[in-house]
């Protein structure tokens, strides 16, 4: 039974986006207005992105496009990292290993899965048209041929030899454990939200909620694929992806990027993921995790790492090597809470989660 | 394979008791039954309106895919809430309708729709004819089976009444995932979820215990291991299969129980418990499963195309050997459902690898269907039009399951529709296929009348082409990234969606043809010959009467 402060915080999750919309101060609004221009095209020129004297200042109110001084969500790109209208194949990848198995896919189970399916139905034609009653009227007692008994055992499985090479090639590839110098991101499943924590830049976590409809589409982003926080990462740099879930089991996914990790609780799941264009890259849950499950996507934004680097330091978090600029690294209480956008150590996590809006056990 | 050099009547019951065809009453007959014809009779009733119920289910679900955005879920979770007593629902209570949808469909579709028709219904009714036996083992078990599995299901529908968590019903899945399903879900649905597989599966494993008994110690004279049937092959294998899965899933779902009632922590990992661990129990259990699904639909494919080929089956000993290294091998690849979960490099190689090499068995026996038809004489009737079907449908879903074997492919596909579409290609269109052969080719033998052959033929093909518009654009939709379980989608998978509900609408007609069929040809069909297939039909159950005496081979059938 569902206690009434469940539903009480249930709804204000539901509210919560909008409302970080409706509360955005008229002198933030400005920067959002100008913002969208300078990034009008898929890919920001990196000579734009900031440089330390952002990091100096105090990251400021968000505007109602998720900005930050520093950083302006970039327009995702129509048809790359998210589906389709009438897609039938895998999306276009982008990531090493997403574009081996799409061509393993492509090139080899594709083709056999259509040639051993046409030609079980060709056979099945040929039986039907030539030993039809009307045509064969007496059937044969043939019950036995050894050699095709051997010929059908034996060709699937050199078929099935042929496709575990490449098979389990790929595998390898993508356990290929991350350098020492990759950029770790935890990605921690919550009913029914994503946090994205930077345990190498300050270890501050971004909340990541589903953008309500109005909202993606005023962005421009698809609905249902559109977060109100996304996950910044570099591009073209090793990443080092952890999952764990909070509550019960959750899955990150990202189709685009060849990419599913569980999110269960008590364990943390690891895998390195280099994704080769900057852009932005949609994915949903992908484990059934209660009430919301279709309503927590994941945005992944990749950018030129001295973008990334702004972004870090928008957050209030450090990027390795600038301790000095940034003393004390977690200085997120200048992180207004007011967006729920994004909190800076566990400890402000705990506060916001006793917020609408934020983290809440609905099992309670 | 048996050739049997008996006539129709050989078996005929002038020699029998007088009282061989002596009836009990009514309510002695249908509630307190110990013949194996009525209880899968009954088996048969019970499965027919489970699948109707789950395909319902199915339909409100297609109804509210049919379109981006939520549409009817709030609507009718609020009339689920006033069946139980409640108020207006709000939107969580809608989305855990949906869980509850889901769910439901799984769970209703594989404990009591498939396994209660194909080893219940086909197996009670003529695993004993086909062997030549005058009835199951131990027929006042086989009785306990059944109402153990009719309670169960009535515990199941029950707990869509009680709370489950967000709201109203076990909003789980069919898998029963915890923690979703412990720290997840509270209130009383999940456990009487949980009590109504219980009870579906003791009854599953009491089955089992008396088909292996029947086959191992009641065969007929004569009736070789190497002479049965495979239709007898197939519920043999499937019977040690359940024997040896089901305990498997009760320890897991008591696991569950003491999880969430009695401060266990199995599962819960801030205790020191592993919420993986109930995914290596589960699919221990659950991939056999699957297997316990489909195998006994291979034993009637095999009847079926040999007697409408008037040709033995092809490579009879390759055929039950495939049966059984199938069963042996689907004990070792259930980590494949769990690729995602964060499996080591090895562990996921080594399911990867032992996954595909199921499709050498299965390859075996496709051929070996065809093999059966090369040089055949075949008539069309409509129990070989869907066998037919099935082959064909079989084989797409198994290329699809090649593609998902492999555990670096599947990190793309796992949990998206492509998944959905490919247990439904071997399910719905290669399990359901081959039980709509199966009833198709014994509805004379058990009901004494012929089904009517044009709405036989229209069934299939209005099943035929609604299935596959159904679940074919799953394809698409899974490889353009759309997960499972969600009641709403973005806009970009709209398309195929929509086609997908069209398929359903389409299917659903045929199943109105599939029923009108039954109950017509129940009233004013043709009545039937003891064998009405010819000389192609050579098992033993059509020597017998058309329906057969009460009790038959008092006198035991000897095979040469």
């Amino acid at each position: 039974m569902k206690s009434p402060k469940t539903l009480l915080i249930a709804f204000a999750l539901a509210l919560m986006p909008a409302a970080a919309g409706a509360t955005v101060s008229p002198a933030s609004a400005v920067p959002a207005e100008a913002a969208p221009k300078e990034t009008a095209a898929p890919l920001p020129q990196p000579g734009e992105a900031t440089d330390g004297s952002i990091a100096t200042q105090p990251a400021a109110a968000v505007s109602d496009d998720g900005s930050l001084p520093g950083y302006t969500p970039m327009k995702p790109t129509a048809g790359i990292g998210m589906p389709q209208a009438e897609e039938v194949n895998f999306q276009e990848q982008f990531s090493e290993n997403g574009k081996y198995a799409k061509n393993i896919n492509s090139y080899i189970l594709l083709p056999l899965c259509i040639v051993i399916s046409l030609v079980v139905l060709a056979l099945l034609f040929w039986v039907i048209v030539r030993f039809r009653r009307s045509a064969n009227a007496e059937p044969s007692r043939t019950t036995h041929n050894t050699a095709i008994e051997v010929i059908w055992t034996l060709v699937p499985a050199l078929i099935l030899v042929g496709i575990a090479i490449p098979s389990i090639d790929l595998l390898a590839k993508q356990y290929d454990p991350a350098p020492a110098g990759a950029v770790t991101i935890k990605a921690t499943g919550y009913q029914w939200y994503w946090g994205y924590s930077y345990p190498d830049n300050g270890g501050f976590e971004v909340i990541s909620n589903m953008l309500p409809e109005d909202e993606a589409v005023a962005r421009g982003e698809p609905y249902m694929l559109a977060a109100d926080n996304r996950m910044v990462v570099p591009a073209g740099v090793p990443l080092r992806i952890q999952t764990t879930g909070a509550d019960v089991i959750h899955s990150f996914a990202v189709p685009s990027l060849w990419f599913k990790l569980d999110a269960v609780p008590g364990r943390l799941n690891e895998k390195e993921l280099t994704i080769t264009k900057p852009g932005v890259y949609y994915g949903q849950c992908s484990e059934l995790c209660g009430a919301r499950h279709g309503f927590m996507p994941i945005t992944v934004e990749a950018l030129p790492p001295a973008q990334f680097a702004a972004w870090v330091r928008a957050q209030g978090g450090t990027m390795p090597g600038d301790e000095e600029a940034a003393p004390d690294a977690p200085a997120t209480d200048a992180v207004p809470a007011e967006g729920g956008v994004s909190t800076s150590n566990p400890a402000a996590l705990q506060q916001e989660a006793g917020q609408p809006g934020a983290a809440t056990d609905v099992a309670e | 394979m048996t050739t049997i050099a008996a006539t129709p009547g050989d078996f005929s019951h002038e020699g029998d008791h007088h009282d061989a065809d002596h009836k009990p009453s009514f309510f002695a007959r249908w509630f307190m039954s110990t013949n194996h014809k009525d209880i899968g009779t009954l088996y048969l009733i019970f499965a027919i309106m489970a699948g109707v119920i789950g395909g319902a289910i199915s339909g409100l679900m297609r109804a509210e895919l049919a379109e981006p955005g939520i549409q009817y879920l709030q609507t009718w979770a609020t009339w689920h809430n006033s069946m139980a007593g409640q108020g207006a629902a709000s939107l969580d209570e809608a989305y855990h309708m949906w869980n509850v949808l889901i769910t439901a469909h799984g769970l209703i579709m594989v404990f009591f729709m498939v396994m209660p028709a194909m080893i219940g219904g086909f197996g009670n009714w003529f695993i004993p004819l086909m062997i030549g036996a005058p009835d199951m083992a131990f027929p006042r078990m086989n009785n306990v089976s059944f109402w153990l599995t009719a309670v169960a299901f009535v515990m199941l529908l029950g707990s869509s009444f009680v709370p489950g968590g967000t709201g109203l019903g076990a909003g789980t899945g069919w898998t029963v995932y915890a923690p979703l399903s412990t720290s997840g879900s509270i209130g009383p649905a999940v456990d009487m979820a949980i009590f109504s597989l219980h009870l579906a599966g003791a009854a599953s494993i009491l089955g089992a215990i008396n088909f292996i008994a029947t086959i191992l110690n009641m065969r007929a004279p004569g009736m070789t291991l190497h002479k049965m049937p495979l239709f007898v092959w197939s519920v043999l294998v499937t019977a040690f299969l359940l024997l040896l899965a089901l305990p498997v899933l009760a320890a897991a779902i008591t696991m569950l129980l003491v999880d969430r009632n009695f401060g266990g922590a199995f599962f819960d990992a801030a205790a020191g418990g592993d919420p993986v661990l109930y995914q290596h129990l589960f699919w221990f259990f659950g991939h056999p499963e699957v297997y316990i699904m489909i195998l006994p639909g291979f034993g009637m494919i095999s009847q079926i195309v040999a007697t409408f080929s008037r040709k033995p089956v092809f490579g009879y000993l390759g055929m039950a050997y495939a049966m059984v290294m199938i069963g042996v091998i689907g004990f070792v690849v259930w980590a494949h459902h769990m690729f995602t979960t964060g499996l080591s490099v090895n562990v996921k190689m080594y399911f990867t690898a032992a996954t595909m090499v199921i499709a050498v068995p299965t390859g075996i026996k496709i051929f070996s269907w065809i093999a059966t038809m090369w040089g055949g004489s075949i008539s069309f009737k409509t129990p070989m039009l869907w066998a037919l079907g099935f082959i064909f449908m079989f084989t797409v879903g198994g290329v699809t399951g090649v593609v998902l074997a492999n555990g670096g492919i599947d990190d793309a596909l796992h949990d998206t529709y492509y998944v959905v579409a490919h247990f439904h290609y071997v399910l719905s269109l290669g399990a359901v296929f081959s039980l709509f052969a199966g009833f198709y080719y014994w509805f004379p033998k058990m009901s004494g009348k012929m089904y009517n052959e044009f709405l036989g033929k229209l069934h299939f093909w209005v099943f035929f082409l609604g299935v596959n518009v159904l679940f074919f654009p799953m394809h698409f939709l899974g490889q353009s990234g759309m997960p499972r379980r969600i009641p709403d989608y973005p806009a970009a998978f709209a398309y195929f969606n929509q086609i997908a509900s069209f398929g359903y609408v389409i299917m659903a007609a045929g199943v109105a043809i599939f029923l009108i069929n039954i109950i017509y040809s129940l009233a004013a069909g043709r009545r039937a010959e003891g064998n009405p297939w010819g000389e192609g039909a050579t098992t033993l159950e059509w020597t017998l009467t058309s329906p057969p005496p009460f009790h038959q081979f008092e006198t035991l059938p000897h095979i040469k």
